[in-house]
C-alpha cells in the first residue's frame, strides 16, 4: 500500500526528464511496444484469415483465381446451400457427431476412473502413474497412428491375436465400415484421457476430506459417497473437461487421415477432413463455408454444454 | 468435536480394511497402465524386428534376432537426418518466438497500467477460441502470396506468438510482487530494463512451462507443415512419417515403427526430464 502511494507520487519527484513525456505516457508507449510483435503476427496470421475465410465463403474463389482476383464473384449463401445437399458433407457431419458423442463420454469415464483411483488409494508412485498415463498425450499423432495401425491389422496384429486366444474372430478393424469408427474412437480416448486425468485429479484433490468422513460416519457407502459428494463437487471440472474434449473432437482430422484416409466408404470422413479434401481440390470458397459451419458448431456446443452442466441453484 | 471423532473413527476403519483396498487400487492401476502403455512397448519391440518376424503368428513380444536394419534404412536410405533437422529448426524458432513475444506482452498486461490494456486482454482471450480449421485456407493463400510455400519461414511465422503463451505468462507475472517493479520504477529504470532484468529472471518457472508446451505441440504439429512443405527437403518428421505410412512402404511395419520411435523418443525425453515444470504450467493457468 505504502509503495503504491510512493509510485503515484513518483512522476512529480522525477519531474525533469530528457524527453518531456510524462512517466504515464512513457509507460503506455512501452506497453504498446511490448504488444507490437504479438499484435502484428496475430492480425496478419489469425484475425485477417478469420475474416478472409468468412468473406471467401460468400464468393466463388477457386485456387485458379488467385492470380486473377477480379474474376471472383460474390455468390451470397450459395456455398452454404450447397453444404445441405452435399452427401459427403452430411455424412462427415454425422460421423463427427458420432465421434464426439461416443468419444467424449468414453474419454471422460476412463480419465475419471484413473483419477479416482490415483486420488483414493495411492500416495507413493502417484507421480509415476500420472506420468505413465500422460505419455500418449505428448506423443505425435502420426506415430500413434502408425503404432495403432500395426496393432489393429486383421491377420497379424496383436489385438486380433489376443482376441483369437479368447476364441473371438476379430474384425478387419480399419477396413470394416462398422468397426473403423469405433477403433478410432478408442484410440482417441486412449490418447486424450491423460490430459483429463491430470485435470480431474486436481479437481478431486480440492474436495474437502471432511465431507467424505462425515458421510462415512452417517453410513454412506463408497458408491453413495461418489454419487453424492464426488460428482456434484467435481461438476465444474467435468464441465471444463467435456467442453475442451468436445471442441477438440469436433475438429478430429489426423486420425482418419493417417489411419483410414476417411474410408471405408467415407465412414470415418470427418468435417475437418472434408475441408481438407475441398482445399486439396482447390475449392477455397466451399472449404471456407465448411470451416465456418464447423466454427458455428463449436460455438453452439460450448454454449449447450455450459447450460447443461450449469450448477443447479 | 464431531469432526475429530469422525476423523478418529474413519482412520480406524481405514486401517483395518486399508491393506486390501490399497492392494486392489494398486493392482487396478498397474493393469490400466500396462494396457495404456502396451502400444509403446509394441512400438519399441517392433522397431527392432525384421519384416518376416513382424508378420509371424503368434507374434513375439521381444524380437528373436534384434536388428538395427530398420533404423539403418531410415537414416541411410531415407532422409531422416534431414527431417530431424527440419523439425528442430521449426520447433526451435517457434519456441524461441513464443518465449520472447508472449512474455513481453504478458508483462505489459500484468504489470503496466496503460490505455487499451483491457481490450488487448479480451483480444487475447478471444484468440484462444479460434479453431485452426477456420484460418487454414486463407492462411495458405496468404503464405503462398508471400512466396513462403515450401519454406521453413512459412511453417514458423503463423505460430511465432500464440495467445495461449500470452495468457500463461500474464497469469504468472500477475502473481509477482508489485513492490519490486515499483521500486525499480522509482529508481528511474525503463520498462524494457525492468522486463529484462527483473521480470524475466523471476518468471523462469513460467518460461520453462511455456517452453515445454510450445516445444511439444510444435514438434508434433502435422497439418500445417504437411501443407506448406512441398518438396522432400522441407519435410518435418511427422510429415515424413505420415507420407511414408500411406505410400509404398505402408505395410513395412518394422520400418514405420522405427520411424515412430524417432519421432516420439525426443519428446518423451524432454517431457520426462522437465515434467516438474509441465505440471506447474497446467496448475498456473488454472486447469489449462
Amino acid at each position: 500500500m505504502a509503495v503504491r502511494t510512493v509510485r503515484d507520487r513518483a512522476p512529480a519527484l522525477a519531474a525533469p526528464r530528457r524527453t518531456g513525456l510524462s512517466d504515464r505516457t512513457r509507460r503506455g508507449l512501452a506497453a504498446w511496444g511490448f504488444a507490437l510483435p504479438f499484435l502484428a503476427l496475430f492480425l496478419t496470421f489469425t484475425a485477417g484469415p478469420v475474416l478472409a475465410s468468412l468473406l471467401m465463403s460468400f464468393t466463388d474463389l477457386r485456387s485458379s483465381d488467385l492470380r486473377d482476383p477480379l474474376a471472383v464473384d460474390f455468390v451470397g449463401l450459395d456455398n452454404y446451400a450447397r453444404l445441405l445437399q452435399d452427401e459427403v458433407f452430411l455424412q462427415a457431419a454425422a460421423n463427427t457427431l458420432y465421434f464426439v458423442s461416443a468419444g467424449v463420454p468414453l474419454t471422460i469415464l476412463c480419465a475419471l476412473g484413473v483419477a479416482v483411483l490415483l486420488d483414493k488409494g495411492v500416495t507413493r508412485l502417484r507421480a509415476f502413474f500420472r506420468l505413465g498415463f500422460y505419455l500418449p498425450v505428448v506423443t505425435s499423432i502420426v506415430a500413434v497412428a502408425v503404432v495403432w495401425r500395426f496393432l489393429l491389422q486383421p491377420e497379424t496384429g496383436p489385438v486380433n491375436q489376443l482376441l483369437r486366444l479368447a476364441g473371438i474372430d476379430g474384425p478387419h478393424w480399419l477396413t470394416d465400415p462398422v468397426w473403423a469408427m469405433p477403433a478410432l474412437i478408442v484410440m482417441a480416448a486412449w490418447r486424450n484421457m491423460g490430459y483429463l486425468m491430470v485435470v480431474f485429479l486436481a479437481g478431486l484433490q480440492a474436495i474437502p476430506r471432511e465431507l467424505y468422513e462425515a458421510a462415512q460416519v452417517d453410513g454412506a457407502g463408497a458408491w453413495a459417497r461418489f454419487r453424492r459428494i464426488t460428482l456434484p463437487m467435481l461438476r465444474p471440472t467435468l464441465l471444463f473437461g467435456a467442453v475442451i474434449t468436445g471442441i477438440g473432437y469436433l475438429q478430429f482430422f489426423e486420425e482418419p487421415l493417417v489411419m483410414t484416409r476417411g474410408g471405408p466408404l467415407n465412414t470415418t470422413m470427418s468435417v475437418s477432413y472434408a475441408i481438407y479434401d475441398q482445399f486439396g481440390f482447390g475449392n477455397y470458397d466451399y472449404a471456407s463455408a465448411m470451416s465456418y459451419a464447423l466454427f458455428v458448431a463449436i460455438i453452439v456446443l460450448t454454449f449447450v454444454q455450459f447450460r447443461l452442466l450449469r450448477p443447479r441453484t | 468435536m464431531t469432526a475429530a471423532v469422525s476423523r478418529a473413527r474413519g482412520g480406524h476403519r481405514a486401517r483395518r480394511s486399508g491393506g486390501n483396498r490399497v492392494w486392489a487400487v494398486y493392482t487396478a492401476l498397474a493393469i490400466a497402465l500396462a494396457v495404456a502403455g502396451s502400444p509403446f512397448a509394441w512400438m519399441l519391440s517392433g522397431s527392432f524386428k525384421t519384416d518376416a518376424e513382424i508378420r509371424r503368428i503368434p507374434p513375439t513380444w521381444l524380437p528373436d534376432q534384434a536388428t538395427l536394419d530398420n533404423y539403418r534404412e531410415l537414416f541411410e536410405r531415407l532422409d531422416f537426418p534431414r527431417y530431424f533437422a527440419n523439425s528442430l529448426i521449426v520447433t526451435g524458432a517457434v519456441t524461441a518466438g513464443n518465449l520472447v513475444f508472449c512474455s513481453m506482452l504478458g508483462y505489459a498486461l500484468a504489470k503496466i497500467d496503460f490505455p487499451g490494456r483491457q481490450a488487448l486482454f479480451a483480444l487475447v482471450m478471444a484468440a484462444l477460441m479460434v479453431p485452426g480449421a477456420v484460418t487454414f485456407v486463407p492462411l495458405f493463400v496468404l503464405i503462398s502470396n508471400l512466396g513462403l510455400v515450401d519454406t521453413h519461414l512459412g511453417m514458423i511465422l503463423p505460430f511465432l506468438a500464440g495467445p495461449f503463451g500470452v495468457f500463461l505468462m500474464r497469469q504468472y507475472i500477475s502473481g509477482l510482487p508489485d513492490e519490486v517493479i515499483d521500486a525499480a520504477r522509482v529508481d528511474g529504470a525503463g520498462e524494457l530494463r525492468i522486463f529484462a532484468r527483473i521480470v524475466v529472471p523471476l518468471a523462469r518457472p513460467a518460461l520453462a512451462a511455456l517452453g515445454i508446451l510450445t516445444f511439444l505441440s510444435t514438434w508434433n504439429s502435422f497439418l500445417w507443415p504437411l501443407v506448406v512443405a512441398q518438396s522432400e527437403e522441407r519435410y518435418t518428421l511427422p510429415v515424413a512419417l505420415a507420407l511414408y505410412s500411406i505410400g509404398q512402404n505402408q505395410t513395412r511395419f518394422g520400418l514405420l515403427l522405427a520411424g515412430a520411435v524417432v519421432v516420439v523418443v525426443p519428446v518423451l525425453v524432454v517431457f520426462v526430464a522437465l515434467q516438474r515444470f509441465f505440471v506447474q504450467g497446467i496448475a498456473m493457468t488454472g486447469l489449462k
